[in-house]
């Protein structure tokens, strides 16, 4: 090599390996996650002692609080007998999330296919950032103006018993998934070729008979994504559900009923549980399961994103 | 007609394959270019002309899971060698490709790009250069107060043009052209082909065509590739008037491709 | 079915389609509205620059505008070079077709929709028990020094969650330029770095700040990961070390709403918090979208 050329190598040597090792540091951090979540929950599965007080079969089957009492579901970490079952915690999460779920897909896809296909151009171009904007809402301020403002409103509308319910916590989580779902279906809509919609229209339907038989089929994939990221969106939402549901662990499927979730769970007791305690392991074991399905509904979804960009671009079989 | 035995031969490539894992698309290609001659290449899509093309810059290593035998040799050096130093050698082989292809930076940047590559730029100003390669690839009257400008807005045949000149920036040893004229129209094609004549004399100048026309009309040899494999070689004159194989007949004839 | 009524059902449906879309816009502009006009009453410069007082019913909110300006300064500068020099890796270095970088880049993918509280756990687990206890032991003889929710953890857990958005965003805009432009330089005896240097990085930078910005702003408005990593109900002091606590306006307001013992003599100073807090991701969000927008419109004149 001609020594002129050499010190111009030597800085490309140095970049190239930062961009190597920031690679590699990337991708251990990512792997550590996976590691660390999963070692800090494997007491649950291994040592003895926790077993005792948290084995699967006392996590996921029904318990009697004291002997000869009636079998329970009950999450009541902190008491003499702690009980740890999780039932009421999945009940929670689900009911909020299905209230967030009805609430959230037909408003967000009836809006896309609104900007996508009816609206002029002008009115979409002011109407999409302002959904959007949406997303922008930290999911804090989200939860404060559902414990403050929404959940009075609501209680007055529906006369119900208690202020904070899932329908008002659902709500306030239904409009964080709102810009998810917008956006992907959306894209989704926009996607689908022109030409698909000229065609319809040449054979006389109606716009929304367009949009209704042709578009939306077309672009189902991406919308059927859309929702699913929603759902996982929904699922792991933290801050919303802990300010809005009320906290109390009550398997209720009832709406009206406040009920606590999954992630709030975590998020209000993490911060108080002695470490190494069965707690600290089974609230990390909550992790794993928050975790293993976000990634797999995650998974999902993009499977179905690539779907839809195999079908648009002709490459489907 | 031979020719003078004075022409020194710049590149040589022996028996040249590559394949993927289930298809052959160059198969055992042998030729050689001369110095200050233009050497077309001519065969309908997919005859593996391109292939051949990025071979000899080594530009087939950006595609993945093709495998390449043979030897390429410029001067001494054997393009394939594992040791060899991959810009230095791209340096030394021009490139045009089939679209027009300016970055988006003004026309100055556009020429100076290859230099930025480079520590010792070699003699004369920058200006003086880009004088001189503007004219070379007969553009410098149409951009010469304009230098500052992207180089997107320039028209198609422009474009083409300045990717010309920005070639020559480097000074390349030997010039390859991939399709140049396939989007251009006739003006266009006419004073890129006119470039290339004046250019032969510096550097040899490979050209890939799919038009017969303009092969028969520019260079000084031709070569006929068909399903990755070299059929005939031969002076122009001759390839297109008395073609040995019948399988070039066919072809410069119009009767397929 | 006759024509008249199915234009009369076309009209229904996309009548429907239109409340629903102005039915969201309108809810966003009630939130807003209400923080806005409900915030105003109380803003002032001096409550932006004066700590809580008497149990935060009085007073401002310095210190956790302090410790928010701190805490995302840091998780920029962590994830920033790590996200955008991990992209150009996967897209630019690591061989294409790879197996391994497919299953690396799906892993990336997957994790950006992994819920905030699952890194606020990972942060404790791995930055604070692991990390800080072992630096503990090594340079402080077992003293408590790093081993304990601080600012420095906090930052890197919400690097860590920013940073799949990061490389995701970044990889896309590098993906746009095209590989014609790549064989070009590398044509004319560009190395790899150069090509990307002087070829790629140029057309990219603009997609790749608006990406980061956008990921920043997500990352400045969780409260989730930096729950048990480091964020602090009240501290006296401002954060000067990077193994301290701190205070941070969206916990602030979490806090506030929550564990007030006054919640009528909180709740002007809480909405005055929120609408800084909104004011602070909005910034970010719309100098996103200017760039956006001028970087769109120099492609359109480009072309």
């Amino acid at each position: 090599m001609k020594p002129s050329s050499l010190s111009h190598s030597v800085s490309e040597k140095i970049i190239e390996t930062f961009i190597h090792l920031s690679a590699a540091v990337s991708i251990v951090g990512l792997v550590l996650i996976f590691i660390f979540i999963g070692k800090e929950s494997l007491p649950v599965f291994t040592s003895p002692e926790i077993r005792r007080e948290a084995s699967l079969s006392k996590i996921f089957l029904p318990q009697s609080p004291e002997p000869g009492e009636e079998k329970v579901f009950r999450w009541q970490p902190v008491s003499v007998v702690p009980k740890y079952s999780l039932l009421p915690l999945v009940v929670g999460t689900l009911k909020a999330t299905a209230v967030a779920l009805l609430f959230a897909i037909p408003l967000a896809l009836a809006a896309a296919l609104f900007t996508s296909e009816f609206a002029p151009s002008w009115l979409r171009e002011w109407v999409k950032p302002v959904i959007e904007l949406l997303a922008g809402i930290p999911s804090v301020v989200m939860g404060f103006f559902a414990l403050i403002v929404m959940a009075t409103y609501v209680q007055e509308l529906f006369g119900l018993d208690f202020r904070l319910n899932a329908i008002s916590a659902g709500i306030a989580l239904g409009l964080a998934v709102v810009p998810v779902v917008y956006t992907m279906a959306e894209d989704a809509l926009s996607a689908v070729p022109q030409s698909y919609r000229e065609g319809s229209i040449a054979l006389g339907a109606t716009p929304w008979q367009t949009a209704w038989r042709v578009v939306l089929p077309a672009a189902f994939p991406g919308i059927f994504a859309a929702c699913i990221l929603g759902l996982g969106r929904a699922i792991g939402e933290t801050m919303i559900v802990l300010m809005a549901s009320g906290n109390a662990a009550v398997s209720s499927w009832s709406p009206t009923d406040p009920f606590r979730s999954l992630s709030a769970t975590i998020a209000a007791e993490m911060g108080e549980v002695v470490r190494g305690s069965t707690h600290y392991h089974v609230l990390f074991f909550i992790g794993v399961l928050l975790f293993l399905f976000t990634f797999f509904i995650n998974y999902l979804g993009q499977l179905f994103v690539e779907r839809l960009r195999q079908k648009l671009s002709g490459t489907d079989k | 007609m031979t020719p003078p035995p004075a022409l020194q031969e710049m590149l040589r490539v022996e028996a040249l394959s590559v394949k993927t894992k289930n298809a052959t698309l160059l198969d055992r290609v042998s030729l050689n270019v001369r110095e200050r001659e233009i050497l077309s290449i001519i065969g309908p899509a997919g005859s593996g002309k391109t292939t051949f093309l990025r071979c000899l810059n080594r530009l087939i290593d950006l595609e993945g899971g093709l495998s390449v035998s043979g030897k390429v040799l410029l001067g001494e050096q054997d393009v394939f060698d594992d040791a060899v130093d991959l810009a230095a050698l791209r340096r030394r082989i021009g490139m045009v490709f089939a679209l027009p292809t300016p970055l988006p930076l003004s026309i100055r940047d556009n020429l100076r790009l290859g230099l930025r590559f480079q520590k010792s730029s070699g003699p004369g100003t920058l200006e003086e250069r880009i004088e001189t390669c503007l004219r070379a690839a007969s553009l410098w009257d149409e951009v010469k107060d304009r230098l500052g400008e992207s180089a997107q807005k320039l028209s198609g045949g422009q474009q083409q043009r300045l990717c010309l000149a920005r070639t020559l920036m480097v000074r390349p040893e030997i010039l390859l052209l991939d399709e140049p004229c396939s989007g251009l129209d006739p003006i266009s094609t006419a004073q890129i082909e006119e470039a290339l004549q004046s250019l032969k004399d510096q550097m040899p100048v490979v050209l890939v065509t799919n038009n017969v026309k303009q092969a028969s009309r520019t260079s000084d040899r031709t070569a006929f590739f068909l399903q990755g494999e070299l059929v005939e070689l031969d002076d122009t004159g001759r390839l297109f008037t008395a073609p040995r194989d019948p399988r070039t007949a066919d072809y410069v004839s119009g009767r397929f491709g | 079915m006759n024509r008249r009524w199915i234009d009369l059902f076309s009209r229904l449906f996309t009548l429907l389609t239109a409340l629903a879309c102005f039915s969201l816009v309108a809810g966003v502009a009630l939130i807003l509205g209400d923080v806005v006009l409900n915030g105003l009453k109380h803003l002032s410069w001096e409550f932006v620059s004066t700590a809580p007082k008497t149990g935060m019913t009085e007073g401002g909110i310095f210190p956790a505008l302090f410790g928010t300006v701190f805490l995302v300064l840091l998780m920029t500068v962590a994830v920033v070079p790590l996200g955008v020099s991990t992209a150009i890796y996967l897209q630019e270095y690591a061989p294409a077709g790879s197996r391994w970088v497919k299953l690396i880049r799906m892993a990336i993918q997957n994790l950006a929709g992994v819920p905030a509280i699952v890194f606020g756990l990972f942060g404790l687990g791995f930055f604070v028990d692991f990390v800080g206890k072992g630096i503990d032991r090594f340079f402080f003889d077992g003293a408590l020094t790093f081993g304990q929710p601080a600012i420095l953890w906090a930052s890197l857990t919400l690097a860590l969650l920013t940073l799949p958005t990061v490389v995701v965003a970044t990889e896309e805009t590098l993906r746009v330029v095209p590989r014609s432009h790549r064989e070009v330089a590398y044509s004319l005896g560009a190395t790899r770095w150069q090509m990307v240097r002087r070829v790629v990085l140029p057309q990219a930078v603009n997609g790749i700040l608006t990406g980061t910005i956008l990921a920043v702003s997500r990352g400045a408005g969780e409260v989730a990961p930096i729950l048990f990593t480091g964020a602090a109900y009240y501290l006296p002091y401002l954060p000067t070390h990077l193994n301290q606590q701190f205070m941070v306006l969206n916990y602030h307001v979490y806090v506030m709403a929550t564990q007030s013992p006054d919640v009528d003599a909180t709740l002007p100073l809480l909405y005055s918090t929120v609408l800084v807090l909104l004011m602070l991701t909005f910034a970010l969000n719309f100098a996103a979208i200017i760039i956006r927008s001028r970087l769109r419109r120099r492609l359109k004149a480009g072309r």
